[in-house]
């Protein structure tokens, strides 16, 4: 299986009284609580963590895109991984991803992408999230009721545009460009590179994802028992649509953290894990729903059927209501797992198995964990936990990791050596 | 009191309900946020002495056809095929909130298809000095007071009836809130305030003194812009005690002044 490394680079100093004296860590996050110049550690701290990462030898590190957020402060992945892409040399770089709809033309992300692959020399997996109610609707004020259907136009653009080989005239009901010829072009060209699509729990996703063969990504933010029902949802559906169960055609989330003992765990995970389920998840409730963000086949699943959790899981308010904020119902629930390195393999591998899912995304980072914590937990985790599972799913082939140029092609990256004299 | 009428439309292929009731001349109705779910005592009262058509917009409860809808333009064209069909070509036409906004574009683009103008709270415009506040991002208890000066008349307005279909009821609730975004997002400014000058209908507009939508405020910035073109008889009326929906808040004082106007 693929243990991939994920960063949602929290803003780590948000007060302790952040929850009642602020309605919501998105959307309208005060400017007062962001101080540019601990961000500027902040940032350094979280690279470091992602290149250490890929040190470790994970099999790929992770970025994604929020906007107004107390929680992610990467309104553009790209910009992380390009630098990822010059400080680390053979794993795998997981944009988890870019909103379509958000991007205007969405050639651009076609091109931005395209300068990823080839600055990685083939390393990309592109993700193409359709992107949270408040990132796209309310922070970045995108109509919920077009969202949509100019996120899947904007998708055939980027697709087309990755594959055509001569210049086209694109006639879109929304983007309509006379001349689209992106340059560059990605490595990845047989046929593009990978396209991994994280997304709720809507069966109108999965039947989308199993039609032009992508992965699908549930990336919850409440492990592995509340992903249970979804899980199961998506593989039922790709076995009515005849597809076969090769694990590796799913991606899921969860949160990690490994020490000596579950004592240990306890003491060091426990302020991190609170500080995320309790100032980060603060999200007000009024920007969970903007009318026409959620389908209505899948309103209409989710209000038929109370046994649906699929379709339940699929909306941001019913996310938003599950809301445990201290450790013991946190572990409880699943959202975080803890022990000791045993402990956690045995967890890890119930995970890969009963969910049947072959890309595991890790976040050994979470809430305020510091540095030194997150390189323990990643390192504990890749030297006692990653050698007993990486074993799983050994019969099945990955067809949707990145394809990079042979090694002994790629350019060599000469080690960064700080100037001696500051520039001015 | 007998019932009203009902009978559809076709729009872009799309069926569109149209209510009717009443003796007298024809008057139109295009309602507002959440559209009409149910017949209103507003509507009874109108119908004393006129003839009431209500036509749904395309996506509000009773119509469907609002996905079709992309530009303003597409709303706009739409807009003007229900008037024509539902016979209101040439009627008084009455417009609230999101209808009002449509209304104020039927009297402005189409000036023959309007008869008197009756605005009541509309959408089209935005203040940076007062922003308007967003019905899109609004815990649900905290919408009904946002809509009306007295909570429950939202409440009874968008409960599900006996015999309602318990599945799709709250989904054609939440349509018609689509549908207002789909033309309105993300701040309700359709630019109307270029066109309100080619307003030559009689307009009168009216404001519920308590709208916590669309600041009263408003109602002079319409009366500015429709006056700075031919038409110089424009009046404000406020209404007592009545929020963004003053027809649900105040049904007898608002038919009273529209009936008045179009006298």
């Amino acid at each position: 299986m693929k243990l991939m490394w994920f960063h949602l680079m929290p803003y780590t100093e948000l007060p302790e009284d952040f929850n009642r004296k602020h309605p919501s860590v998105w959307v309208d996050i005060h400017s007062s609580l962001f101080d540019p110049r601990r961000a500027h550690h902040m940032y350094n701290d979280f690279m470091d963590e992602l290149e250490y990462a890929a040190e470790l030898g994970y099999d790929a590190i992770c970025v994604n895109e929020h906007h107004s957020n107390g929680y992610g402060l990467m309104p553009s992945p790209n910009l992380i991984a390009s630098s990822l892409a010059r400080r680390t040399t053979d794993t795998a770089l997981c944009v988890m991803g870019n909103s379509l709809a958000l991007y205007n033309p969405p050639t651009r992300v076609a091109e931005e992408f395209a300068m990823i692959d080839c600055i990685s020399g083939g390393r990309l997996i592109a993700g193409f999230p359709v992107g949270s109610p408040m990132d796209t609707c309310y922070a970045y004020g995108q109509n919920p009721s077009l969202l949509r259907e100019r996120y899947l136009e904007a998708h055939d653009l980027v697709k087309r545009a990755w594959t055509e080989k001569d210049t086209f005239a694109f006639n879109g009901r929304y983007n309509q460009q006379r001349y689209v010829n992106i340059w560059p072009r990605p490595i990845q060209d047989d046929p593009h590179p990978p396209i991994w699509i994280p997304g709720g729990g809507s069966v109108e996703t999965w039947r989308w994802c199993a039609e032009m063969d992508y992965v699908y990504c549930y990336l919850s933010y409440y492990g592995y028992k509340a992903g249970l029902s979804t899980m199961q949802g998506f593989w039922n559906e790709m076995e009515k649509l005849g597809k076969d169960r090769n694990p590796y055609r799913a991606g899921f989330l969860q949160f990690v953290g490994v020490a000596e003992s579950r004592q240990q765990a306890l003491d060091l995970y426990t302020e991190p894990a609170e500080y995320f389920y309790g100032r980060c998840l603060h999200v007000d409730a009024r920007f969970a729903t903007p009318p026409g963000y959620t389908t209505e086949a899948t309103q209409r699943a989710g209000i038929q059927s109370m046994v649906s959790k699929a379709a339940n899981t699929a909306s941001y308010s019913s996310k938003l209501s599950m809301k445990a904020t201290n450790m013991k119902d946190i572990v409880d629930g699943g959202y975080v797992i803890i022990g000791s390195p045993d402990e956690v393999v045995e967890q890890i591998r119930h995970i890969a198995t009963s969910l049947n899912v072959g890309h595991l995304m890790l976040l050994l980072q979470y809430g305020n964990m510091s540095k030194d914590t997150t390189k323990y937990n990643s390192r504990l985790f890749a030297e006692k936990v990653m050698p007993k599972v990486k074993d799983l799913f050994g019969e099945w082939e990955d067809k949707w990791w990145p394809k990079p140029m042979a090694k002994g092609q790629r350019a060599a990256v000469p080690a960064f050596r700080p100037q001696t004299v500051a520039a001015e | 009191m007998s019932a009203h009428a009902t009978t559809t439309i076709d729009v872009n292929g799309h069926s569109c309900r149209v209510w009717t009731k009443g003796t007298g001349p024809r008057l139109g109705f295009l309602a507002g946020l959440g559209g009409l779910p149910r017949w209103l005592p507003f509507l009874d009262r109108l119908a004393e002495t006129r003839t009431v058509v209500a036509p749904s917009l395309p996506g509000y409860p009773g119509a469907t056809g609002h996905a079709e809808l992309d530009t303003h333009l597409d709303w706009v064209l739409a807009v003007r095929q229900i008037v024509d069909k539902a016979g209101l070509a040439g009627a008084d036409l009455v417009g609230a909130s999101v209808g009002g906004a449509f209304a104020a574009e039927m009297a402005a683009i189409f000036p023959g298809h309007v008869g008197k103008l009756v605005l009541i709270a509309p959408f089209g415009l935005f203040d940076d000095k007062e922003p308007a506040a967003d019905p899109w991002a609004q815990r649900k208890d905290v919408l009904p007071g946002l809509m009306c000066a007295e909570p429950a008349n939202w409440n009874e307005l968008v409960a599900a009836p006996e015999g309602a279909n318990p599945v799709e009821w709250p989904i054609e609730m939440t349509r018609a809130s689509e549908a207002a975004a789909r033309a309105f997002w993300p701040l309700g400014n359709t630019r109307l305030e270029k066109r309100l000058g080619l307003i030559t209908a009689p307009t009168l507009i009216l404001w519920g003194d308590r709208d916590r939508v669309l600041p009263p405020s408003y109602a002079g910035k319409f009366a500015q812009g429709i006056n700075k073109g031919i038409n110089g008889v424009t009046r404000v009326e406020t209404v007592p005690n009545a929020g963004h929906l003053a027809y649900l808040d105040q049904p007898e004082a608002v038919a009273k002044a529209v009936l008045a106007h179009f006298a």
